[in-house]
């Protein structure tokens, strides 16, 4: 049965993805006079990397020590092995205290000490910096904060269970959105005067990730198919110590890092003794309390690992035995309670950690205003590439969702009143593209995504040859194969799986092209991407590097100046 | 260690029924990871929802577990059979899926009263 097209949509700004950052976007959008529809594949609020968060947040506030955004400015560059977009990351910290006691405002709930917003150290920064909400609760209490605030907003339509499978481009400007409403198998057409994507990381093309099932890179997909071009896209950031073993639910895990932070964790190989001093060397920004940044931490594990000295699971030991119990009590509160529902009791025994895919530095190219190549087409949060470079400091994650989600959505609705609305397309490509979906003989779509994520994790991982990396991109292309052209369905109506998983499985073999010909293209190492077949930073590689499509084909070139439409 | 998910599945208006799938676990696993590896190993058609996958953030994956209304992210799997079924005051849209978004979240929303 061929699915049903839907009476078009109307908005001034159509803002793709509802966590943090889209969620801001729609909000701001609204406050300067724009109509939104908002919209998410999962539920609204809920479905992104924000309510996920347990950590903190950056932002030169000054509160628990004098403090300016410059000096933000300076450990975010830093952090960024020389290739920051400067422009974009000084948006970020100089915006970034503004939009933290907005939410501080809107009552999100920062914790406190001594009267003052209470700031802590977080690895990279050259002081006390970070808020959060105890216990572990920053990204839920984020997003119940800008749900709240939405269900208050005017001009705001809400709409979850909507995947959007191709924004409409024509003369060059973005005029709206495609989009198969989840729940019910039809297809929605959209107008719109701008568009946001909002639709965050690409961290699902990884076995191992802390990311949300609709972490698949649709974003970058969405944009390169519309013409927009992505920048950094080689540099996904690997936490150094998710939760490995023994199996823990309930939790985010990527959560160990806070309890190492306040209890001084430490981190053991399987003989039971700490390596990262021997390091350490390595890295001239140690903080004392950290030894070793992110990128680096990552890799003394995998080296601990590689030389036999790995823990059972294949990771590290974290231990916290040399910490009174009644320490770890005042620390975590009730999430020691979660623990020891988990059968893991941290007085007693050192959990396992591992590596594990978390966020992705590159994304969609954008300007001072958040707007792609395309005329009328903005992007923000961690869809978009530029500010954090060839690694991301910790803490800056959500500040984004803020500072660039306000920035996106006030000027996508700047845009929204000068320009008459488009015209809805009920008919074209993409319609035609969703209505050619045939049940067929195929490969089982889920098992699909699991190869694809194995692939990922074995080849384009933390640690690159080129090898590995031909290898990836000619698997990647048979495994394309095998998945075809046309829409996979399992059968008519609502809430198709097989459906879901085909049209993710799309984008998501595309985005990880777009992550293994820019890795295979730059012979050095540098952040997040390291070449072991190139294991040292070259000064003359220090230029970004650009993925654009033209006729179904991935081009990779350097930046130069970005020539906005 | 080997688990059965005995799943209730459906779609509007049409007759229920229930499959039965025998899984391999490992102590600790959850029931969602146990659907997910029925998807990927036995049949892709299988509907359910998740987001956060792990984090029981998302608060997505609520469902019936022998009869009782959890969260398939944090109850275990057991050895034996496990009954899984939709929320039974929500609309079903497919096998384990129901409607759980706020109205005004949704693309049909009720008509409002002026």
């Amino acid at each position: 049965m061929t699915p049903e097209v839907m009476t078009p949509l109307e908005t001034d700004v159509l803002v793709i993805g509802a966590g943090g950052a889209g969620m801001y976007a729609a909000l701001e959008a609204a406050r300067a006079g724009a109509n939104v529809i908002l919209a998410d594949r999962s539920l609204i609020g809920r479905g992104g990397a924000t309510v996920m968060a347990q950590m903190t947040v950056a932002a030169a506030l000054g509160e628990q020590t004098p403090d300016h955004w410059e000096n933000h400015l300076a450990d975010t560059l830093a952090a960024g092995r020389g290739l920051c977009d400067e422009k974009l990351a000084a948006i970020l910290c100089e915006d970034g205290p503004r939009r933290i006691r907005e939410m501080d405002d809107w009552k999100v709930g920062w914790a406190r000490e001594d009267g003052h917003i209470k700031q802590v150290q977080a690895p990279g920064h050259d002081r006390p910096r970070c808020v959060y909400v105890d216990f572990l609760s920053t990204g839920p209490a984020v997003s119940k904060t800008l749900r709240s605030r939405l269900n208050d907003a005017n001009n705001i339509r809400r709409i979850g269970d909507l995947l959007m499978t191709d924004i409409t481009v024509r003369n060059g400007e973005a005029c709206g959105a495609t989009a198969l409403h989840v729940a019910s198998g039809r297809i929605v057409p959209i107008a719109a005067k701008a568009v946001v994507i909002a639709t965050g990381g690409l961290t699902r093309l990884y076995r191992r990730n802390s990311a949300s099932v609709n972490m698949g890179g649709d974003g970058y997909a969405l944009a390169l198919r519309a013409g927009a071009e992505l920048i950094d896209m080689e540099f996904v950031q690997f936490f150094p110590i998710g939760h490995l073993a023994p199996r823990l639910v309930g939790m985010d895990p990527i959560m160990w890092d806070p309890f190492r932070y306040k209890l001084g964790g430490k981190l053991l190989n399987a003989e039971m003794r700490e390596f990262e001093a021997d390091y350490a060397t390595r890295d001239a920004r140690s903080d004392g309390r950290y030894v070793l940044t992110r990128d680096l931490a990552t890799y003394a594990i995998s080296k601990e690992v590689e030389a036999g000295r790995g823990s059972p699971a294949g990771g590290a030991y974290l231990s916290f035995q040399h910490v009174p119990p009644e320490e770890i009590r005042r620390a975590f509160g009730p999430v020691v309670d979660r623990l020891a529902a988990n059968g893991i009791d941290l007085a007693r025994q050192p959990i396992e950690v591992a590596p594990i895919a978390h966020y992705h530095m590159g994304g969609i190219r954008v300007n001072d205003t958040l707007e792609s190549k395309v005329a009328g087409l903005f992007a923000c949060g961690e869809a978009i590439g530029g500010a954090n470079g060839a690694n991301r400091l910790s803490g800056n994650a959500i500040t984004e969702t803020f500072v660039f989600g306000a920035c996106a959505g006030h000027h996508a609705a700047l845009r929204a009143t000068r320009r008459p609305m488009p015209s809805p397309e009920v008919t074209g490509p993409a319609i035609d593209f969703l209505r050619s979906s045939e049940r067929r003989e195929a490969p089982n779509t889920a098992a699909a995504i699991a190869s694809l994520q194995s692939l990922m994790s074995d080849n384009v991982g933390p640690f690159r040859t080129g090898d590995k990396l031909r290898v990836a991109i000619d698997r990647l292309a048979d495994l394309g194969r095998g998945v075809g052209d046309r829409p996979l369905t399992s059968s008519s109506g609502g809430f198709d799986p097989v459906l879901i998983d085909w049209l993710d499985l799309r984008n998501m073999l595309l985005v990880a092209q777009a992550v293994a010909l820019p890795a295979l293209a730059r012979t050095e190492s540098r952040g997040a991407h390291q070449r072991e077949d190139y294991p040292s930073l070259d000064d003359g590689s220090e230029v970004n590097q650009i993925v654009t499509m033209t006729d179904g084909t991935l081009n990779i070139r350097p930046a130069k100046e970005m020539v906005t439409a | 260690m080997k688990a059965l998910l005995a799943i209730r599945r459906g779609e509007p208006e049409l007759t229920s029924h229930v499959d039965t799938f025998a899984i391999e676990f490992e102590h600790g696993q959850s029931v969602l990871d146990g659907l997910r590896m029925v998807r990927r190993d036995q049949d892709p058609s299988l509907a359910f929802r998740f987001s956060c996958i792990n984090a029981n953030a998302c608060k997505e994956c609520m469902m019936l577990i022998d009869g009782e209304v959890d969260y398939a992210c944090t109850a275990r799997l057991k050895e034996g059979t496990t009954a899984l079924a939709p929320l039974p005051k929500k609309a079903l849209v497919r096998d384990l899926v129901t409607e759980i978004a706020p109205p005004d979240e949704r693309l049909d929303r009720p008509t409002r009263k002026t």
